[in-house]
């Protein structure tokens, strides 16, 4: 596979990157496809940035998911805390307070469910299924408490900071009256893509970021390495509930209602996301520019089924979940051909807690 | 556990003691409360049949469907060492096999064994679909299972023509509630008939140890000349069946099938009880009867925070409250530090008592 000529040695691609490879490869496939078939919106750059729109929330909390999966865990929370940090901003927003206030309001909500989350998974030793399960009840549970009725936004500066968008003409198109239409971003995209950014590079380039790769390939090697274990496990709990409670704020700028079914099965769709982007359960392995396609390449599944006219609203589902099989045997597959067994030991490790001597 | 001597010995039965103690402490906040809790009467139904009515009672039938739910998910845990969170998308899809087949004709007893034989074999089949991802692809669980998980239920509406269709008959009616003459609800017979059946299997036949031994160490599992590939598809196997008692329960108690919300959520609460019940989520030792009464603990707490008039849409947060206290209190740094300061007691207290004499 390799040249052995020492001078001309092709570092091979890592696990990481070929996943991340097929699933954009396959993301531009299916486009580009739908393209052709169907042309129409799927010609407009306008449907790019709709599939963006509509997926901003997700797309934040795909990226705290990543963090949290390559490190070996899980945080099944991020839906709930959502939910909770729109319903009380909407709340808030409408009881009198002011945007800079609710902002640090959706921070705090997350920060907390990170901060309690992380600790009782790394310090007292809990299976983070369990602890983050019990997030989300807790969180959906409080959504209700502080609502049971759906709330809208009253708040006329939170109103015109829904409104804004960013226009940009020369991704736009010209309509059939000869005028130019934008293509237009919500503020939401720009922060979900500055978080991808940052995410990107902290997991590349910082000493952080190749932790999480560390204890989510092998906490006992990593430990004896010299990574402290625990502390940046805790710091990925940390990372996803700071970027749920964000995501809060950027879903409350999308659709400017609380409502206590917000967000339901995100985190289900964040995690099938980041699976489809190339992130390993078992840890270890995954890219954030994976998860980003992984969000955009279920968006695309969904606005094909609509554009193939398959109506019943059973469709949706199933074709999304035959995707989704479809990519976890093609990884599966790919990644034993290539190491030969190479998925024979991928329990999660946060599964195995119990050591098995 | 130095109880040997009294001929019990706690070291095989010490894994039950978490959940037992978890129903004790919701029994004795209980007494507390009100008292009145406790009480169990006899009173007539719409038929006019003498029934057994009370908290307890309704704890004990409402938690039948978790208890089938959680026996099936205790033996995917051990043998895979992940979990099934399709299960509730499963026992929809079986439920709607069942009232598609019996809204073909009359309902009859031939006809609803017929039916019921249906949907097993349809929830083994999808058994056998997780199974194989699990098994012979090496799949984690959770990843295999979230493909049902996200399309079981359109699957489940799919079935059924889009509608919630309804079957009424007594003999439904019997199975769902009471069977005219018995003052015991049918589903709590049901569930000993399940789990009398289970026991069976586990006392004359190697799966409960071929379970155990994969789920401890596969490789040494296969030395030993057990095929892992096949017991971990047993124990989808048997998941199946389970889940088709449980959504045959489920239809038969309301006499219809919404499969929006036909045992939703029911997935997180069998790990739950799983969880509860002292099983390691990593796999391997496990003990049925553990997430049995992890089944009925969670039901009391759910019934308990009825009792109490909690709003049903805010039940999760405080249900959420005392699984955290649960499984802080049993989770193994509080052991440990609790078995420190009760060796620094032990030591301080004959010291003491040298001191007085």
């Amino acid at each position: 596979m390799m040249k052995r000529t020492p001078n001309r040695r092709r570092e091979p691609l890592t696990d990481t990157m070929l996943l991340v490879t097929i699933t954009i490869g396959i993301f531009f496939a299916m486009y580009f496809s739908a393209m052709a078939i169907w042309g129409g919106g799927f010609l407009r750059w306008q449907r790019v940035f709709d599939m963006l729109n509509d997926n901003a929330a997700l797309i934040i909390v795909a990226c705290g998911l990543t963090i949290v999966m390559i490190g070996g865990g899980i945080d099944i929370s991020v839906g709930g805390v959502i939910a909770l940090v729109v319903m009380s901003c909407v709340v808030h927003l409408n009881s009198g307070g002011s945007i800079l206030t609710a902002a640090l309001l959706a921070l705090g909500i997350g920060l907390a469910f990170g901060l309690t989350q992380g600790f009782l998974i790394s310090y007292l030793e809990i299976q983070p299924f369990i602890i983050t399960l019990a997030g989300m009840f807790f969180a959906r549970g409080m959504t209700t408490i502080v609502s049971v009725q759906p709330q809208k936004v009253a708040h006329e500066g939170f109103k015109a900071l829904m409104k804004t968008k960013i226009e940009i003409p020369w991704l736009g198109y010209i309509a059939k009256k000869g005028n130019l239409i934008p293509a237009r971003a919500e503020i939401g995209v720009v922060v979900a893509l500055v978080i991808v950014l940052i995410v990107f590079v902290m997991l590349r380039k910082t000493k952080l970021g190749r932790g999480f790769y560390a204890i989510g390939g092998n906490a006992n090697s990593a430990l004896m390495l010299g990574v402290n274990v625990k502390r940046t496990r805790f710091i990925s709990y940390v990372i996803s509930g700071l970027l749920s409670g964000i995501a809060g704020f950027v879903f409350m700028m999308h659709t400017g209602a609380g409502n206590a079914t917000n967000a339901a099965g995100a985190e289900m769709n964040a995690i099938a996301s980041a699976i489809i982007g190339g992130t390993l359960l078992s840890g270890g392995v995954g890219n954030v520019i994976g998860t980003l396609f992984g969000v955009l390449t279920l968006s695309t599944i969904n606005a094909i089924v609509t554009s193939s006219g398959l109506r019943d609203p059973w469709w949706q589902e199933i074709t999304v979940g035959a995707m989704l099989c479809f990519f976890i045997l093609l990884q599966s597959v790919v990644l034993s051909l290539r190491g030969k067994g190479g998925l024979k030991q991928m329990l999660p490790k946060w599964l195995t807690v119990r050591s098995k001597e | 556990m130095k109880a040997s001597a009294s001929g019990f010995r706690w070291g095989k039965h010490a894994q039950l003691l978490v959940p037992l103690l978890s129903i004790l402490l919701i029994m004795v906040f209980n007494l507390f409360r009100d008292p009145s809790f406790f009480s169990v009467y006899m009173s007539t139904n719409n038929l006019g049949n003498p029934v057994l009515a009370g908290n307890l009672i309704s704890i004990l039938n409402g938690a039948s469907e978790l208890a089938i739910i959680a026996m099936g998910m205790t033996l995917v845990t051990a043998a895979c060492g992940g979990q099934d969170i399709s299960v509730g998308a499963l026992a929809t899809i079986a439920g709607s096999v069942f009232v598609k087949i019996l809204r073909a004709g009359e309902i009859t007893m031939g006809a609803i064994a017929v039916a019921f034989l249906c949907c097993c074999v349809v929830a083994m089949l999808f058994g056998a679909f997780n199974g194989t991802l699990v098994s012979v692809f090496k799949i984690q669980p959770m990843i295999a299972t979230l493909v049902l998980f996200t399309c079981g239920r359109s699957i489940a509406y799919w079935i059924n023509g889009g509608a919630t269709p309804t079957i009424s008959s007594p003999l439904i009616t019997a199975i769902g509630s009471f069977i005219p003459g018995c003052p015991i609800p049918t589903p709590i017979l049901i569930v000993a008939a399940v789990a009398l059946i289970l026991s069976l299997i586990f006392r004359f036949t190697t799966l409960g140890l071929y379970t155990q031994t994969v789920g401890i160490n596969q490789r040494a599992a296969r030395l030993n000349g057990i095929n892992p590939t096949l017991i971990k598809l047993a124990s989808f196997l048997v998941l199946g069946v389970c889940c088709a008692a449980a959504g045959c329960i489920s239809v038969s108690r309301l006499s219809l099938i919404n499969h929006e919300t036909m045992l939703l959520e029911i997935e997180m609460d069998a790990i739950l009880a799983v969880a509860i019940g002292g099983n390691a989520l990593g796999g391997g030792k496990f003990k049925i009867t553990g997430s049995v009464l992890g089944a009925y603990a969670i039901q009391a707490l759910t019934t308990t925070l009825y009792a109490m008039k909690v709003p049903s849409t805010d039940v999760k947060a405080y249900k959420a409250i005392v699984i955290i206290l649960i499984v802080v209190a049993s989770s193994p740094v509080v052991k440990q530090a609790a078995a420190r300061l009760w060796t620094k007691i032990k030591a301080r207290v004959p010291a003491k008592k040298e001191a007085a004499a």
